[in-house]
């Protein structure tokens, strides 16, 4: 409890450092990540992260240290000699994308592995700290690291406000931004090194192997709250930055603990609970959606079997009892029960000793119900080529369905008909 | 449906209504074929021809109405039923050659474990030779031209001995005489009283090839002889755009997820008549 | 070479060659990152495997982790569909999610299971030679890794010959399998279940990434290499035992990771075959131009 208090009041300045530091990695992965995610290359972003170790144990080979600017070129040279074979395979081999991925991906990889334990079993110094790029630590970082890395992070948020409109126009329609001038080739470049470059940094603190959580994760949730470019970018960073706060305070928690899986534990979460709450298309949100159209669907049933129920009656009394109205249509009882408290709530029925009417305002509905029926069958039977007796089912749910924008748009269309195409009175305001 | 009452029609669409992403691409078709026929599925791009086809198929779930093959459920008559996708849909560089394409419409759920036998061989050499592919049997597919690609198709649907073909752009991307050669085994056909089915995009060629056609447009605006669907009205209507209020209606459906059926008019199975107003 | 090599080598050659069978497969049905999530989702299946059971985990144990694999396939349909994100970032978050619990479940049980960090990666597969296996009555029967080579090839031989009509068939056009009445989600998922039980058998050997390496490598290069299918799959063992021998002489040579240098000579492999395939290509179209021109 102690040390979560201690966490929490930023007090320490290591403390300060590795948190800072964290989550600006994980924020500039996150942006970084939104394009290839747009792009439809969240994967080439995995790929890239496993091929970026071969890079960083060769830059230790060579330097017999950890220095963090020699790192991030070992790093760009793999990452670019990786995005070159894709291309390269993807070219000039019946290969698939996919599989050209799959195969740079694992061979990248396994090369990194082979110069990782070579490393451990020949080189000296401290070559212990290079696992911590399998998994991530950001504990371990040195605030020289720190100081290299945020910068690298700073310069790509920079570059992405500065170019904004044009990576959103490359993005969305490649094909467009080539034909409106953009240069589209130094835009694919430019994306790429900054992915080469963000996955380079983010490997310090969520390792390799789960960088494409970083790039990816962010990105889908953020796309849940958001259809819009700049909301989703700064959605996605705050989500990289909570989960860069969570992944430090783990580690700092359990120095011995990896931070990456953390990390990642975090950024699912986040991406679950939006799957589930997000509005308009989460699960949740979609749920209640269908639950409003039934009860919306079951009531105006309601509504248009009372209508018929009065149009059946002999004379002109407004109380139908409740058999003579059931009668007029075969629903389950659950949803009968539905529609009475709906048509309650609403005030469109009155009741009499087991006897019903309409409100005034209950009377206009069911006509608008049934009007929009019969208009539906009429404009089915004259422009979808259906049969008189194959109009009921469609006019059924489009009738609950149109608005009184389109109701006008039917009625000109039809030209103000005055019975449907079984002959029955198209009911209007009177 | 008064004009075919002796015979069952080989297909009968009945209120199809179909959706991608709740967004309706074909409303409420409602169409039959009889049998023997030579059939042509037009309209403009988009018009959901693919999609009726995939319906037909099963390949895609109805949001609500059925079809009939042959009087029965697709379930029943698989084995008379034949599919000739479209030939952009499969990857070229696959590794087998055009006799293994070929003897694949001799496989079926039951058939998968077994060698295929002598007659079964017998078949398959025929549909191959009938199709002008027989010299190609033992190619790579990737070796073909876009001719003989679509003759190795066809001579697969050949091969499962069928009496509905459902084809779907065999003409795209095909020399002369591969068209020629194709539409001459279609005529064959339809002499044995089979019945071919094909989405097609071109009108100019629709009158003389055919001699039913199914004209769509999201919506069914003709059916029948091919004569008295392709008139001018009809095609005006097909390729003049889209319905304005239908394609509202479509819309709203999309944003508000709302289904274009009632559960209890859906009717996917059973074909259950409630007369209603 | 001693025993204990050669030990190591036959294990990985196992391996190799149940993971060549099946990823021929896998890259014609072009889901060759499928098999890189399910790889890494299997790990917390295994883990729990190793919980329960103590410090080695059983044969039918690793059979239930490899429900995992087949449950990670589902998550990421169900992403796809009832959430509607892309395929790649289904594929994405499922598998780093499943993995990272993997990891953390494995660090905190540290003392309980028999696995570390960078065993999950790249596997233990110079340990083989120290880990037998014994019969009931206590002799001495074979290394384990070697037991479950065995037992994953002939689940794998047995699966292929018995499935390959219908495996060919779904692979090629999916949607003609289907209006055969053939079903396709029964050919998907047990083929889905054929690389969870690839996987988990290999894991402890090779690790979850370099799996990936023997599974997608010696078939694409095998695949460049004819437009047979039987004779890709024989040419894809062929590659796969290929970098197996060399791999294990290689890390020799070099004293590092064998797995690493096993994925490493893969590519390698790769590349002069690509190469090669680039250079007669070239040669091809030079001689056609050639002929014409004198034409």
């Amino acid at each position: 409890m102690e040390k979560v208090i201690d966490f929490l009041s930023f007090q320490d300045p290591t403390v300060r450092l590795v948190v800072a530091g964290t989550v600006l990695l994980s924020i500039s992965a996150a942006v970084v990540g939104c394009f290839a995610y747009l792009r439809k290359r969240a994967l080439v972003g995995d790929a890239l992260a496993h091929s970026l170790l071969p890079g960083v144990a060769m830059a230790f080979l060579f330097s017999g240290q950890k220095d963090p600017w020699l790192l991030l070129l070992g790093a760009m040279v793999s990452g670019w000699l990786a995005l070159g074979a894709m291309e390269l395979i993807q070219q000039h081999t019946k290969l698939a994308s996919e599989t050209a991925i799959a195969l740079v991906l694992s061979v990248f990889f396994g090369f990194g592995v082979l110069m990782l334990t070579y490393l451990q079993h020949h080189g000296g110094g401290d070559q212990a700290g290079l696992d911590q790029f399998l998994f991530g630590n950001a504990a371990s970082m040195r605030s020289s690291d720190l100081y290299a890395y945020g910068l690298v992070g700073m310069v790509l948020l920079v570059i992405i406000g500065a170019f904004y409109k044009e990576l959103k126009l490359y993005c969305f329609d490649p094909d467009h931004a080539q034909a409106i001038g953009l240069p589209t080739r130094g835009l694919r470049y430019l994306l790429n090194t900054m992915t080469v470059l963000a996955t380079a940094i983010g490997i310090q603190s969520v390792g390799v192997v789960l960088m494409a959580a970083l790039l990816i994760t962010p990105a889908a949730t953020a796309r849940f709250w958001s259809y819009r470019l700049r909301t989703m970018l700064f959605l996605a960073a705050l989500g990289g930055a909570v989960a860069g706060l969570g992944g430090s305070f783990a580690s700092y928690l359990a120095p011995a603990m990896p931070t990456g899986p953390w990390i990642v534990m975090v950024l699912s979460f986040l991406a679950l609970v939006s799957i589930f709450l997000a509005p308009r298309v989460g699960i949740f949100a979609r749920m209640w959606r269908q639950r409003q159209n039934q009860r919306k669907i079951i009531r105006e049933n309601l509504l248009k079997a009372f209508y018929h129920g009065l149009e059946n009656r002999e004379g002109d009394q407004a109380w139908l009892s409740r058999p003579e109205w059931q009668e007029q249509r075969h629903l389950p009882e659950w949803e009968w029960q539905i529609g009475f408290r709906q048509l309650r709530r609403h005030r469109w029925i009155l009741r009499r000793s087991g006897h019903y009417r309409l409100t005034e305002r209950g009377l206009a509905e069911a006509r608008r119900v049934v009007r929009l029926h019969r208009l539906w069958e009429l404009y089915l039977s004259r422009y979808l080529a259906l049969g008189k007796d194959h109009l009921h089912p469609g006019a059924e749910s489009i009738e609950h369905l149109i608005t009184p924008e389109v109701e006008k748009e039917l009625l000109r269309e039809l030209d103000y008909p005055e019975q449907d195409p079984h002959r029955s009175p198209i009911p209007y305001k009177s | 449906m008064s004009a075919n009452k002796e015979a069952t029609p080989a297909l009968e669409v009945h209120n199809l209504t179909a959706t991608y992403d709740r967004q309706p691409v074909l409303w409420d078709i409602d169409f039959s074929l009889p049998e023997g026929s030579l059939a042509g599925i037009l309209g403009p791009n988009g018009s959901g021809k693919t999609t009726l086809l995939r319906n037909i198929m099963g390949l895609m779930q109805p949001d609500s109405g059925y079809v009939r093959l042959l009087g029965q459920d697709l379930a029943k008559v698989r084995a008379q039923v034949s599919y000739v996708p479209q030939r952009e849909s499969v990857d070229w560089n696959f590794p087998v050659s055009v006799s293994e394409v070929v003897a694949m419409g001799r496989y079926g759920p039951g058939k998968l474990l077994r060698r295929l036998r002598r007659p079964d061989r017998d078949i398959i050499e025929e549909a191959m030779e009938k199709t002008g592919i027989l010299p190609l049997a033992h190619r790579h597919i990737s070796q073909l031209s876009g001719g003989q690609q679509q003759r190795v198709f066809i001579a697969r649907a050949l091969a499962q001995q069928a009496q509905i073909y459902l084809m779907d752009e065999p003409f795209v991307g095909v020399d002369a005489a591969t068209e020629e050669a194709i539409l001459n085994l279609l005529g064959e056909m339809k002499d044995r009283g089979q019945t071919v089915i094909m989405v097609h995009h071109d009108l100019q060629t629709a009158q003389d090839y055919f001699d039913q056609a199914v004209l769509l447009q999201t919506r069914l605006v003709a059916a029948g002889p091919v004569e008295t669907v392709l008139n001018k009205e009809n095609l005006q209507q097909a390729y003049g755009g889209r319905l304005n209020v239908l394609s509202k209606v479509g819309q709203l459906a999309a944003e508000k997820q709302f289904p274009l059926r009632e559960k209890a008019f859906r009717e996917r199975k059973k074909p259950a008549h409630g007369e209603g107003d | 070479m001693t025993i204990e090599g050669l030990y190591i080598i036959i294990a990985a050659m196992l391996i190799a060659a149940s993971s060549a069978l099946v990823g021929s497969f896998l890259i014609l049905r072009k889901m060759s990152m499928m098999g890189d999530a399910i790889s890494h989702a299997v790990l917390p299946g295994i883990v729990f495997a190793f919980l329960l059971s103590g410090s080695r985990a059983g044969l039918p144990m690793l059979m239930g982790a490899a429900a995992t694999g087949v449950l990670a396939s589902l998550l990421i349909e169900l992403l796809y569909r009832k959430a509607q994100l892309p395929q790649d970032a289904s594929i994405g978050i499922t598998f780093t999610w499943l993995f990272a619990l993997g990891v953390i479940l494995i660090s905190s049980y540290t003392g309980q299971v028999d696995l570390d960090q960078e065993c999950v990666l790249y596997g233990e597969i110079a340990l083989v030679p120290l880990d037998w296996l014994y019969t009931g009555a206590g002799g001495a029967l074979a290394p384990r890794a070697i037991v479950y080579g065995v037992v994953l090839l002939l689940v794998v031989g047995l699966y292929l010959l018995l499935g390959y009509r219908g495996l060919v068939i779904t692979s090629f056009q999916n949607d003609f399998a289907a209006a055969l009445g053939i079903s396709t989600a029964f050919w998907h998922f047990s083929f889905m279940s054929l690389v969870s039980v690839t996987t988990v058998l290999s894991f402890e050997t090779v690790g979850a990434i370099l799996i990936l390496a023997f599974l997608v490598v010696p078939p694409a290069t095998a695949y460049l290499m004819t437009h047979r299918l039987p004779v890709m799959l024989v040419w894809a063992v062929f590659w796969g035992l290929l970098a197996a021998v060399e791999g294990y002489f290689l890390a020799r040579w070099i004293d590092g990771s064998i797995a690493g240098a096993m994925a490493s000579v893969a590519g390698l492999n790769f590349m002069g075959v690509a190469l090669v395939k680039q250079a007669l290509k070239r040669k091809k179209r030079a001689t056609a131009l050639h002929t014409a021109a004198v034409k």
